[in-house]
């Protein structure tokens, strides 16, 4: 008998112990359903849209969170005043002012309005007094940011006349990159060596900073492929046995521009690539030809607009090697694939579209 | 719970430690008595030594530790003697081979030519590990598989640090010594040549070692499955087949149709084993020095399929896209 109920207990805990396991692993997985949720919010719902022919895995795909904290970084500031369509007597600001060297072809009016409005993109907070000094002598050059700012509007009309390719119609302002900013936040400066013992093979490589996202690629990429033009992005050959000389560093550069392009755009290789064979001109769309033209754009600013200012820029506001800051695909794009999400400031600001602002459009298509 | 169904070993022999053979010199170039660990126990033999150094050995060693050490401190002087960030960025640390403007020739000791003389120690500590391994299979009477299946990963090794890059006529060619280094230059090997998701050689070498975790998964399963038969037993079930081969045998064939013997599946194993970095440092040798573009390759074989061009898609035609 004792021996029977012995046997009955030992079964009993068999049972029990199993049924606590079973148990306890259920109520793990109760947790992971009930708990984590609520404390994490839903497994976060994604949007994905296909870039390339099915099976191929093209194809971006977004947390619908990111979306919307997109759309709210990119909202266009509030027009305090339209443009006014010149009467054609109108006196302008070139006969008014003195010294107004690239927009004195301006009515006092959209002069003025531009002006104001230049204020609130770049310079919120130091008001006119940021170029103008306090003095209230606005025909002065004293200030470098005065002259800093001529050839920027200089470059804001060179994209928006000679780079529609890559910008199309939707343009840029001053506002695309400042956002209210006086230096706008993404930027970059020429690397300095960040390993001081290794020759050059190495010395740019094999960090984590914030340059390289982290990965030990190259910091150098930027200035070999945004500023400098002395080798190709591609590094594959044009055939199957045709050696296209590209070195490993090399390929280890465009990888890193590639890692620039996906974090600045916000997108994957498969926006651009069919990443079967990366190089293959039958597997890219469109946004490659894009991106093609885009870096040459970049490097046209940052020679013809940039780096010269680094004669104008006080010294706090160069880099290392006493560079001005300069401008890569960031500095519009801020996380969007296209920057401002795509909308247009253009049709407000009709200086900033071209030499020859033509107000008529403007008002018309308001 | 029966007591075969357990993550860890559960037969411990301990006594006095089993020392080898004796006589004839066959003690030379140990070291140590032998002692016991019953942590080791969990997981192998709980005896830990003698061991055999040997001249062989100690070469191997010695420049090995030589090897570890112009690594290890031309990452630290990387990162000015600073021990706190050599820590941290550990992982990222490396020692570069040359530019490929130096070619074949020697560089500079911090432009590449420490990486070549940690290299020629490398070389020397792994082929002097090899003759050891060697030597020791054949003072034990034993064949001598396990060398040639080290000699199959040396191949490999040799490829990707000596012989392509000497094919390729640049030391730049060569795999930097670092963690994630390595990794990087892993990747932009395939970028640069096209992807080597084509080159029918590395789909070999990825089958094989797809292949030995498998067979070394259902061997490993069916072996404890059949340990309470007596089938761990396994060379005395090779010659005389009891119970648990039996059982073992059957499984398999009611399972997949096929059984490997409690022999064959040892060769099975081994070949896929060897059979992945052989095929592997095929792949490689010809990459760069034959084929420059697996991609291309792959279409003029007429293996990567044609797809209509992404541009005609949908979304970027009406412009939908984001």
């Amino acid at each position: 008998m004792d021996r029977k109920r012995q046997q009955l207990r030992d079964e009993l805990t068999g049972l029990l112990l199993k049924g606590g396991f079973i148990g306890v692993v259920a109520f793990v997985i109760a947790l992971l359903f009930l708990i984590v949720p609520r404390q994490l919010g839903e497994i976060a719902p994604t949007d994905a849209v296909q870039t390339g022919y099915r099976g191929t895995g093209m194809a971006v795909v977004d947390f619908e969170a990111d979306t919307a904290t997109l759309a709210s970084l990119n909202v266009l500031p509030e027009v305090l005043e339209e443009p006014y369509v010149p009467e054609p007597d109108e006196e302008l600001a070139g006969d008014i002012y003195e010294n107004v060297q690239l927009l004195g072809h301006l009515t006092d009016a959209n002069f003025n309005r531009l002006m104001l409005a230049i204020t609130e993109w770049v310079s919120p907070e130091q008001g006119c007094a940021y170029c103008h000094g306090e003095e209230g002598n606005f025909a002065s050059d004293e200030y470098y940011a005065k002259n800093v700012a001529r050839k920027m509007i200089q470059m804001v009309w060179a994209i928006n006349e000679d780079w529609d390719v890559h910008v199309a119609q939707t343009g840029v302002t001053c506002y695309t990159c400042h956002r209210g900013n006086n230096v706008p936040n993404n930027v970059w400066y020429s690397p300095v060596p960040n390993n001081r013992w290794a020759g050059p093979s190495a010395a740019m490589q094999n960090r984590p900073t914030e340059v390289n996202y982290s990965t030990g690629l190259p910091i150098d990429a930027l200035q070999t492929y945004l500023l400098e033009n002395e080798q190709p992005v591609g590094v594959n050959g044009y055939g199957p046995r045709d050696p296209s000389g590209a070195s490993i560093y090399h390929t280890y550069q465009t990888f890193a521009l590639m890692l620039h392009f996906s974090n600045s755009l916000g997108v994957n290789c498969t926006y651009c690539h069919n990443t079967r064979g990366m190089a293959d001109l039958d597997g890219v769309t469109p946004a490659w030809a894009t991106a093609q033209v885009g870096r040459a754009m970049v490097q046209e600013i940052n020679q013809e607009y940039v780096v010269g200012l680094g004669e104008l820029l006080p010294p706090y506001r160069l880099g290392p090697l006493g560079d001005a800051a300069k401008v890569n695909c960031t500095t519009c794009h801020q996380g969007a694939a296209k920057p401002l999400l795509g909308q247009s400031m253009l049709a407000t600001w009709p200086e900033l579209a071209s030499t020859a602002p033509i107000y008529e459009a403007a008002a018309a298509s308001q | 719970m029966p007591e075969y169904q357990n993550i860890f070993t559960q037969v411990q022999v301990t006594g006095p430690a089993e020392l080898g053979m004796r006589g004839g010199g066959a003690e030379l170039g140990r070291s140590g008595s032998g002692g016991f660990s019953s942590l080791l126990g969990w997981i192998g033999n709980a005896q830990l030594g003698p061991l055999y150094l040997g001249s062989w050995g100690l070469v191997s060693i010695v420049s090995g530790t030589i090897w570890f050490l112009i690594v290890g401190l031309s990452m630290l002087a990387s990162v000015d003697y600073n021990v706190a960030e050599f820590i941290r960025t550990l992982f990222w640390l490396a020692l570069e081979p040359p530019g490929p403007q130096y070619g074949l020739s020697i560089p500079p000791l911090n432009d590449g030519g420490l990486f070549i003389i940690a290299g020629f120690f490398l070389l020397i500590s792994v082929m002097t590990w090899w003759v050891r391994c060697y030597t020791r299979a054949t003072a034990l009477g034993m064949g001598h598989h396990v060398a040639w299946a080290f000699a199959a990963a040396i191949w490999l090794f040799l490829v990707l640090g000596l012989i392509r890059p000497i094919l390729m006529g640049s030391w730049s060619e060569a795999v930097p010594y670092g963690i994630f280094p390595h990794l990087d230059w892993t990747t932009a090997f395939s970028l640069r040549y096209g992807n080597l998701f084509y080159n029918p050689f590395h789909a070999l070498s990825i089958t094989f070692l797809y292949g030995s975790t498998m067979l070394f998964a259902m061997h490993g399963a069916t072996i404890l499955a059949v340990t309470r038969l007596g089938g761990d037993r396994e060379l005395e079930q090779i010659v005389d087949r009891g119970t648990a081969a039996e059982r073992a045998a059957l499984f398999w064939r009611w399972t997949m149709g096929f059984n490997a013997t409690f022999e064959g599946i040892h060769r099975w194993i081994w070949w896929f084993a060897i059979l992945t970095p052989i095929t592997g440092g095929i792949g490689i040798l010809l990459t760069g020095t034959v084929v420059d573009n697996w991609y291309l390759w792959a279409v003029e074989h007429h293996f990567a399929p044609n797809y209509p061009p992404a541009a005609e898609m949908g979304i970027w035609a009406t412009g939908t896209g984001n």
